[in-house]
């Protein structure tokens, strides 16, 4: 299999050159637990102390094989391909793992880091819905490709997004494209109602648009404070711009003044109405009290030389870039995505009603994290390296009670399992099955949509709520089983994956190990190698069909579709 | 063309995944003297169908005008079938079929946010971080679902629109979301029904390796969804799913042509389809409610006639059929919209007082129970919960409230959340 030509991968020998070269690295770095990173020890010693309390017996660690394709798939968004593995299973540097990570997040898959992080921001900021005139995934799809390639700084990533103005879609003769304005840009209905709750929700983990509805009764004390944020969106506005037709060219998002409800641009007030009808006012200020000033104007400098007004989304910015709710909000989602629960659930909803399960771990990594100045990447390489994420999934009797399903805080003292994304479904077959990857990063994308969108569910709502039947439903099943995409997978065509390992020479029993390998980082096991063979005598002079029967089969199990 | 494959070979692969189930709770328990009335049951299975409201109608609208108030919007009410009970003058059909149905009109829920609503209203629960609660589906799938042991197909569908999960129940009692015109994608095998029997043995192999080594649920919940979609792809019932196979003079009771009609009204005949294969729960969605604007042009030209063909078409059909006395039909939203017209000239979200319409099985019909204050802001009567209308619901179907869950932490759930019985709704 190794003489096969991958355009993803350094050609072997230079692999193996980079691991050599990593494994002369001081030895002291992996003499210990935390591979020479405190912030690595600092979250094995937190864990372990809740370990400690709740009185657990963590899980032994993953299998290399295991803790190989569980990386790939967090950190870039799909399974290691045969060669990968071979090369990780091959090499004995006690700091391979740290190596791995360090390729991960380095330039050899810069694209590959980018595109699996677009896909999760892709659902955070504007949902899964494709038909929203207002939103153009393109757009946004291409700001987030570019801010996770060069890993601009968290804080800045946020700023962006909040503060974006320009035009949403990257079309001919557009000069102002900002594909940033995306996350704002289908959200301004009804003076910002959306773009306060997801700014509030998705930038500060706090969920505000229960209290939002002038008629909701029962949060009347915090009812001020959701329209005090949502005063910082009213100078905001989504602009559509037409082309010769009718037709939308784009969405332009600006700064306007904003002249208030009342009649003082100086004293720019909205008004929002309580349940018994009465209306109260309020200006911008912020979720801990602080207030800007009260000014519609935008920045500006008057005849006399005096500077006026603010830019009171750019305010919005600084205010949460100071917030310690920013990196604890992100803490907890990135947490969540590797480990499989935050330390809050939902993910998006801190404060003292939902006490996290490790406040302690969670203050200290997301001050460790400003310290780093809000690189994402070394926030991954952290949780990445840490012991409990590299713990196996197979529970034992010391920490079977350890079960967040049970509706226990998490105590992370084995790895829990979880279905795979459609998206890390989608490449990691492409990458099982060495399909041809060199399609432009937005064609690609397109095409992942067009079979995302089998699996979306709107809800009729103005709010645009939608969600996801590829989440261990029958649907997801017949699609693995008999959709085009697994079809495609199995197909037995001249330089596919199944003929070239068919002609790769050797015994059956290797040609079946790559399988397992390719999809399952693991060698059958002899009842499956028996269940193989079993297949091999079925299709008796049809040894292609047998592989792919096998293929078939690695593909729609349970161990391949799961994070384990 | 997909052709089933040998039913030994189903039986075949079944009995491998077996194994694999095993290691899961049996997910319906059933009891010999169940077994042998299953032939008298399947006659007599008792369903329900939920047309669900997505974005919150408004129901002073359509079921409780408050005709000459400041907040009673333009439209007028008639009379009905049911005697003393008047709705909204766009619902001329429903209006004959009141005598099938009755209104509660004292509903008072606190959840008026989308999200928050749609659990509530599904469930009979608040939303809790720390357990998801079952659908009404995922409970009256679960047990209802051992009285037609020959059913085929999912316990649990909902029509163009995605319900609320399982639960607890597991991934086994999830709905089954299929497209108003019943096309099931990726149903076609597309290879030899016998080979696929000898990749489904492979696969069973690999399902239960991973199985044994204990990593938790989520690996025999995976089995389980495989066997179900086994039997689903073998099985002669998926019919049900094909509306326009019905004479055309049904179709056209609901109002679809040549052209298909709207997709509510494909929802509500494929309802009634799959209640008479046996079907325990369907749910058919109806979504474009949330009308924060411009309500009553929208209301009176286009949510009201489509709504009140179809489901007069749906109460009639199950009638004449006599399917209705086994069947439920509630009609529900999240919540319903604010007695004071806004702005833009819209009503926004309003939780507090508000109707629901149930009927068949059960319940006793033609009543409208409960009263709301001259401006409909207040219920002046006894306020009903979400989990009193699903303590009703199961009551109807002759489920017993007595039934206790056992969350997967070991705490037992009674069902309904005690919800308590609205007795006005019976006899």
């Amino acid at each position: 299999m190794h003489q096969h030509q991958f355009f993803r991968v350094k050609p072997f020998a230079a692999l193996v050159g980079a691991v050599l070269v990593a494994a002369a690295a001081p030895a002291r770095a992996g003499s210990d637990e935390s591979f020479g990173i405190p912030q690595v020890r600092f979250i094995n010693e937190q864990v372990s102390a809740g370990w400690a309390d709740a009185d657990l017996e963590p899980a032994a660690a993953a299998t290399d094989g295991e803790w190989c394709r569980r990386v790939h798939l967090d950190v870039i968004g799909r399974v290691p391909s045969g060669e990968e593995l071979a090369a990780f299973l091959a090499d004995s540097s006690p700091t391979k793992k740290a190596d791995l990570v360090a390729r991960l997040l380095g330039d050899d898959f810069v694209d590959e880091y980018a595109r699996s992080w677009t896909d999760v921001w892709t659902t955070v900021l504007i949902g899964r819905d494709v038909e929203n005139e207002m939103v153009s995934r393109p757009g946004m799809r291409q700001w987030l490709r570019r801010a996770f390639s060069k890993n601009i700084p968290y804080d800045r990533f946020m700023e962006e997004l909040v503060t974006a103005t320009g035009a949403n879609t990257n079309k001919d003769g557009i000069e102002n494209f900002n594909g940033a304005t995306n996350f704002l840009s289908g959200k301004m209905e009804e003076g910002g109602v959306q773009a306060t709750a997801k700014t509030a929700q998705i930038f500060l983990g706090v969920q505000v648009q229960c209290t939002q509805c002038h008629n909701h009764p029962f949060n009347k004390g915090k009812q001020n404070q959701f329209w005090e944020m949502n005063a910082f969106f009213r100078q905001a506005r989504a602009l559509r711009r037409y082309e010769q037709t009718m037709d939308i060219q784009s969405i332009e998002m600006v700064d306007e003044d904003f002249a208030g409800e009342g009649s003082d641009p100086q004293q720019a007030e909205i008004f929002y109405e309580l349940r018994n009808g009465l209306k109260k006012v309020a200006f911008p200020v912020f979720v801990d009290g602080t207030e800007i000033p009260q000014s519609g104007y935008l920045p500006g400098t008057a005849a006399d030389g005096a500077a006026f007004g603010v830019n009171r989304r750019r305010e919005l910015a600084q205010l949460i870039k100071a917030s310690p709710l920013m990196p604890k909000a992100i803490v907890n989602r990135m947490w969540a995505h590797f480990l499989g629960y935050g330390f809050t659930k939902p993910i998006d909803d801190l404060g003292e009603h939902n006490p996290p399960s490790h406040p302690e771990l969670l203050d200290g990594l997301a001050d460790r994290f400003r310290e780093q100045s809000f690189d994402l990447k070394e926030l991954i390489r952290w949780i990445v390296l840490s012991k409990p994420y590299g713990l196996s999934s197979r529970v034992t009797k010391g920490n079977a009670k350890d079960d967040p399903t049970l509706g226990e805080k998490p105590k992370f003292s084995h790895f829990y399992l979880r279905q795979m994304r459609a998206e890390e479904l989608y490449e990691s077959l492409l990458t099982a099955t060495e399909a041809d990857r060199s399609r432009a990063a937005e064609v690609a994308a397109k095409k992942k949509d067009e079979w995302m969108r089998q699996f979306i569910i709107a809800f009729g709502t103005d709010e645009g709520d939608d969600a996801t039947t590829f989440n261990g439903s029958i649907a997801q099943v017949l699609m693995m089983f008999n959709g085009d995409l697994v079809k495609v997978a199995t197909s037995t065509g001249k330089g596919g994956l199944l003929d070239r390992v068919a002609e790769s020479g050797g015994k059956n029993a290797a040609k079946i190990d790559t399988l397992y390998l390719a999809a399952l980082a693991r060698k059958p096991v002899a009842k499956e190698v028996a269940a193989a063979n079993k297949l091999m005598q079925d299709r008796k002079g049809d040894p292609v069909g047998a592989l792919q029967d096998v293929w078939w089969a690695v593909l729609n199990s349970n161990e391949f579709i799961i994070n384990h | 063309m997909f052709t089933p494959p040998a039913d030994m070979s189903r039986r075949h692969f079944m009995s491998h995944l077996a194994g694999a189930a095993a290691l899961a709770a049996p997910a319906t328990a059933f009891t010999n003297s169940i077994l042998a009335n299953a032939a008298d049951m399947k006659k007599r299975h008792k369903s329900a169908i939920v047309l669900w409201m997505g974005g919150g109608a408004s129901t002073m609208d359509i079921w409780d005008l408050k005709p000459g108030a400041a907040t009673g919007g333009p439209f007028k009410q008639i009379s009905t079938s049911a005697d003393g009970v008047a709705i909204c003058e766009h619902m001329p059909l429903m209006a004959r079929q009141m005598h099938h149905m009755s209104i509660v009109r004292s509903m008072s829920t606190r959840e008026a946010d989308h999200m928050r609503g749609r659990y509530y209203m599904h469930t009979g629960y608040v939303p809790n971080p720390n357990v998801e609660h079952p659908s009404y589906g995922a409970v009256i799938a679960h047990e209802l679902a051992e009285h037609v042991p020959d059913l085929e197909i999912p316990p649990f569908v909902s029509v163009g629109g995605g319900s609320v999960g399982p639960g607890f129940l597991g991934m086994s009692w999830a709905p089954f979301v299929v497209d108003s015109n019943g096309n099931i994608r990726n149903l076609d095998v597309g290879i030899d029904p016998a080979r696929m029997s000898q990749r489904l043995e492979m696969l069973a192999t690999i399902e239960r390796k991973f199985i044994s080594e204990k990593r938790g649920g989520v690996a025999e919940d995976h089995s389980k969804v495989l066997e179900k979609t086994v039997r689903l792809m073998t099985s002669k019932q998926m019919e049900a799913f094909k509306v326009m196979k019905e004479p055309k003079e049904v179709l056209d009771k609901y109002g679809i042509g040549e052209r298909g009609g709207s997709g509510f009204a494909r929802g509500c005949l494929m309802a009634r389809r799959l209640v008479e294969a046996g079907v325990p729960f369907v749910e058919v969605d109806l979504g474009g409610w949330d009308n924060h604007e411009n309500i009553f042009p929208t209301l009176a030209d286009r949510k009201l006639p489509e709504l009140d063909r179809a489901m007069s078409a749906l109460v009639a059909d199950l009638a004449d059929r006599g399917l209705l006395d086994d069947t439920a039909v509630i009609w529900m939203g999240e919540f319903s919209r604010t007695p004071n017209i806004n702005g833009n000239g819209g009503r926004d979200h309003w939780a507090r007082s508000w109707s629901v319409v149930v009927g068949g099985a059960g319940f006793k019909r033609g009543v409208a129970v409960g009263e709301t204050s001259s401006d409909g802001k207040e219920v002046v009567s006894e306020p009903y919960s979400s989990q009193d209308v699903m303590a009703s619901v199961l009551k109807s179907l002759g489920i017993s409230l007595e039934t206790t869950f056992t969350a997967k932490n070991g705490r037992p759930m009674k069902i309904a959340n005690s919800g308590k019985v609205i007795k006005e709704l019976f006899a």
